[in-house]
């Protein structure tokens, strides 16, 4: 046990106040306490635990959090202008809102081509009683746990049978000062459907917040989505996201993941095949600075025959920041042709930057195609030599040299204000300059 | 006087590779630098570049009467020194007309011209593209990235075209390179030759030397320039071989 007394009346509390009077289901309300239990046993992780050996997050275990509910949930905290301020940022006429963890349907724009509705219009669906909380384990941790215990609410998102959704569904993220969310999503894409889901979380202003999120896919057959992740949290907040997908034969995701922002951030991703020919690409990216801290926890399975899995991660790091990665993948005795590259390489833009990489690969079969690796590096001194012999500044040619490095991820992004937000994080000098060169 | 250098002795690591060294050229001038492997013929261009790794122990770079070693690498470049190099590194995710236009516009600020926008510096990359045969495909691919060896070294001559040094000094500009794309280099560089420009061809093999011909050549060994004369000098190397030039220093 973790967790002090104190802290677990405060989740206590609220997760009786969110159960007392609920109209849910049984089901669900059983999911919900028998997650809340295993929470309560199992407490936040500590770094005694292997897998959050390089993560501390006892000051997420230590604050004394609030939990909102859709009651209480009013606008965000300050003067800040919401439909101003952020989401004039995001393309593509809908948005579905989502502060401190409560969806918001007066600031949401339902997209169109696409059912988008909340659990508690979902509860008789089969399709989402016969997915939701079966993708994420709920027990993989104390935040899988936790999400899953205040998850009577959230968003259902699903694509019919061979549609293709024309305008990326955009997911808001907005965190509040002082509160704990616990906002939660179930995407299923039907066979031969095709979308692009975009996760936005942002801060609405700089306070410190916890966002733990559970995101759980389904593809079935022939199903093809592009899923984007951008993590710009505030500096002081704490993002703890968990996101897993599971791929019907013949499917396609491509899942790229941002992250800037943040004090302390923490994925874990997951990706397992249901039947042959599904493939995965999961391709990130973290720049960090100051003290900031993140780590991305992958596992993907193989244990379908012929199905392919793809991952580059890039990080540059800058300031004492610190980065985490350990990626996982697990190729069975059954899981005959798969195909499975990994690689995180890493760019230490200062020498108190650190970084902990650990690539595995582990492979049950002979007849596989695989490859993993991982680096940590500074600038290589010939290639500055190089720039400046041309002329430039050091600090442009540092610039160019550091967009070089992260190209390969970034040209992934299809989203304009996206790119300009990767632009002003760390390359905006290098951008004003290269935006009107073409 | 372009380029002045008076008993220059440099070494990198601790290990002294030029003892002595002593050489001037003037404007319109090509001079050859020969001379066997680790002779510090590439030493002496990228010293002159200002690359970092290499430490100047003693003498004197004068360039246009200016003390050189007083010039960061990016100063030399926008000050009219350019090196081609002998393994030019690739920059992804900056294509070349981005990358050219930036040096270009950097060298303009610096001598007070105006800068050129997209469009017009388009224009003037399509011309200077002709000089190395380079197609407007190039334009668009990221710097090096991908490009053959030949692809490579053309590139670099397109840099010198556009930056039109005043001292460019080409580092082994020949190697790696079959005949065909030799010419097309030597060519480049006969074009972009002038009364305003000195160039240093540092080379291992006289075959180069047969495109471009050199008003002077000096052979170095041991960290010092043992032998000089004209063009001849250097179809008498490739006769005759090192040996007796190594010999001729001790």
């Amino acid at each position: 046990m973790s967790m002090s007394a104190g802290k677990e009346t405060v989740f206590n509390a609220a997760f009786e106040k969110s159960i007392a009077g609920s109209e849910q289901p049984g089901w669900l309300i059983e999911i919900r306490r028998k997650a809340f239990g295993s929470f309560v046993e199992a407490g936040l992780p500590t770094v005694r635990n292997e897998e959050w050996k390089y993560t501390n997050v006892s000051p997420i275990s230590a604050a004394s959090w609030q939990v909102l509910t859709a009651e209480d949930a009013g606008p965000v905290s300050g003067d800040f202008d919401l439909t101003k301020g952020i989401f004039e940022e995001i393309e593509g006429g809908n948005r579905i809102v989502f502060v401190g963890g409560i969806f918001r349907e007066d600031l949401s724009r339902m997209p169109e081509g696409v059912s988008a509705s909340q659990f508690s219009e979902a509860y008789d669906d089969e399709k989402f009683r016969s997915k939701f909380s079966t993708i994420v384990d709920t027990e993989l941790n104390g935040f899988t746990a936790l999400n899953t215990a205040f998850s009577g609410e959230g968003i259902f998102l699903r694509a019919g049978k061979d549609t293709k959704v024309d305008q990326a569904i955009n997911l808001v993220f907005i965190g509040v000062v002082g509160s704990a969310g616990f906002p939660r999503v179930l995407y299923i894409g039907e066979t031969g459907s095709e979308a692009e889901i975009v996760e936005h979380y942002l801060r609405a202003e700089e306070s410190e917040y916890l966002t733990n999120a559970v995101v759980e896919i389904s593809l079935a057959d022939e199903a093809r989505l592009s899923h984007t992740r951008v993590q710009r949290e505030s500096h002081s907040a704490y993002h703890v996201v968990t996101s897993q997908a599971e791929l019907g034969r013949g499917s396609v995701y491509d899942n790229t993941n941002i992250h800037l922002g943040s004090k302390l951030s923490r994925h874990d991703l997951g990706m397992g095949f249901n039947a042959e020919g599904g493939e995965g690409w999961i391709d990130g990216l973290y720049l960090v600075d100051d003290e900031q801290h993140t780590d991305t926890h992958s596992r993907i399975d193989h244990r379908i025959p012929n199905c392919v899995s793809h991952q580059t991660y890039k990080g540059i790091l800058d300031g004492k920041s610190r980065a985490v990665f350990n990626g996982k993948v697990f190729v069975h005795e059954k899981a005959r042709g798969t195909d499975a590259y990994q690689s995180n390489k890493n760019l230490l833009l200062s020498n108190d930057a650190r970084v902990d990489t650990k690539p595995q690969l582990e492979i049950f079969n002979d007849d596989v195609k695989c490859a993993h690796g991982a680096t940590v590096g500074q600038l290589e001194e010939e290639e500055l030599f190089y720039l400046l012999s041309r002329g430039l500044p050091e600090d442009l040619a540092r610039n160019l040299l550091t967009y070089g490095f992260a190209e390969e991820v970034i040209e992934k992004i299809k989203v304009p204000s996206i790119k300009k937000a990767l632009d002003e994080a760390v390359l905006s000098r290098l951008h004003s300059r290269l935006d009107t060169a073409e | 006087m372009l380029l002045e250098i008076k008993d220059l002795y440099v070494a990198i690591d601790g290990k002294n590779i030029l003892k002595g060294l002593n050489l001037s050229i003037n404007k319109g001038e090509v001079h050859a630098i020969m001379g066997p492997n680790g002779s510090g013929k590439s030493t002496l261009a990228k010293v002159l570049a200002g690359h970092p790794s290499y430490e100047v122990v003693k003498g004197e770079i004068l360039y246009e009467g200016k003390d050189l070693l007083e010039l960061d690498p990016d100063e030399r470049a926008r000050e009219g020194v350019f090196m081609a190099f002998q393994y030019p590194v690739e920059v992804p995710g900056v294509s070349n007309a981005q990358f050219l236009r930036l040096a270009y516009n950097e060298k303009m600020k610096h001598i007070g011209e105006e800068e050129l926008d997209p469009l017009e510096f388009n224009d003037l990359l399509k011309e200077k593209a002709k000089i190395v045969g380079m197609e407007p495909e190039f334009f668009k691919r990221s710097v090096n990235e991908g490009f053959s060896g030949g692809e490579k070294k053309r590139n670099e001559i397109l840099q010198m075209a556009v930056l039109d040094p005043k001292l460019a000094l080409l580092d082994e500009t020949d190697s790696g390179l079959d005949i065909d794309a030799l010419r097309v280099v030597a060519e480049g560089v006969n074009t972009l030759k002038s009364q305003e420009n000195g160039i240093v061809l540092v080379t291992h093999y006289q075959r180069l030397l047969n495109y471009i011909v050199p008003d002077f050549v000096h052979v170095l060994a041991g960290g010092k320039i043992v032998k000089e004369g004209g063009k001849e000098l250097a179809i008498e190397l490739e006769e005759k071989g090192y040996d007796w030039v190594r010999a001729a220093a001790q």
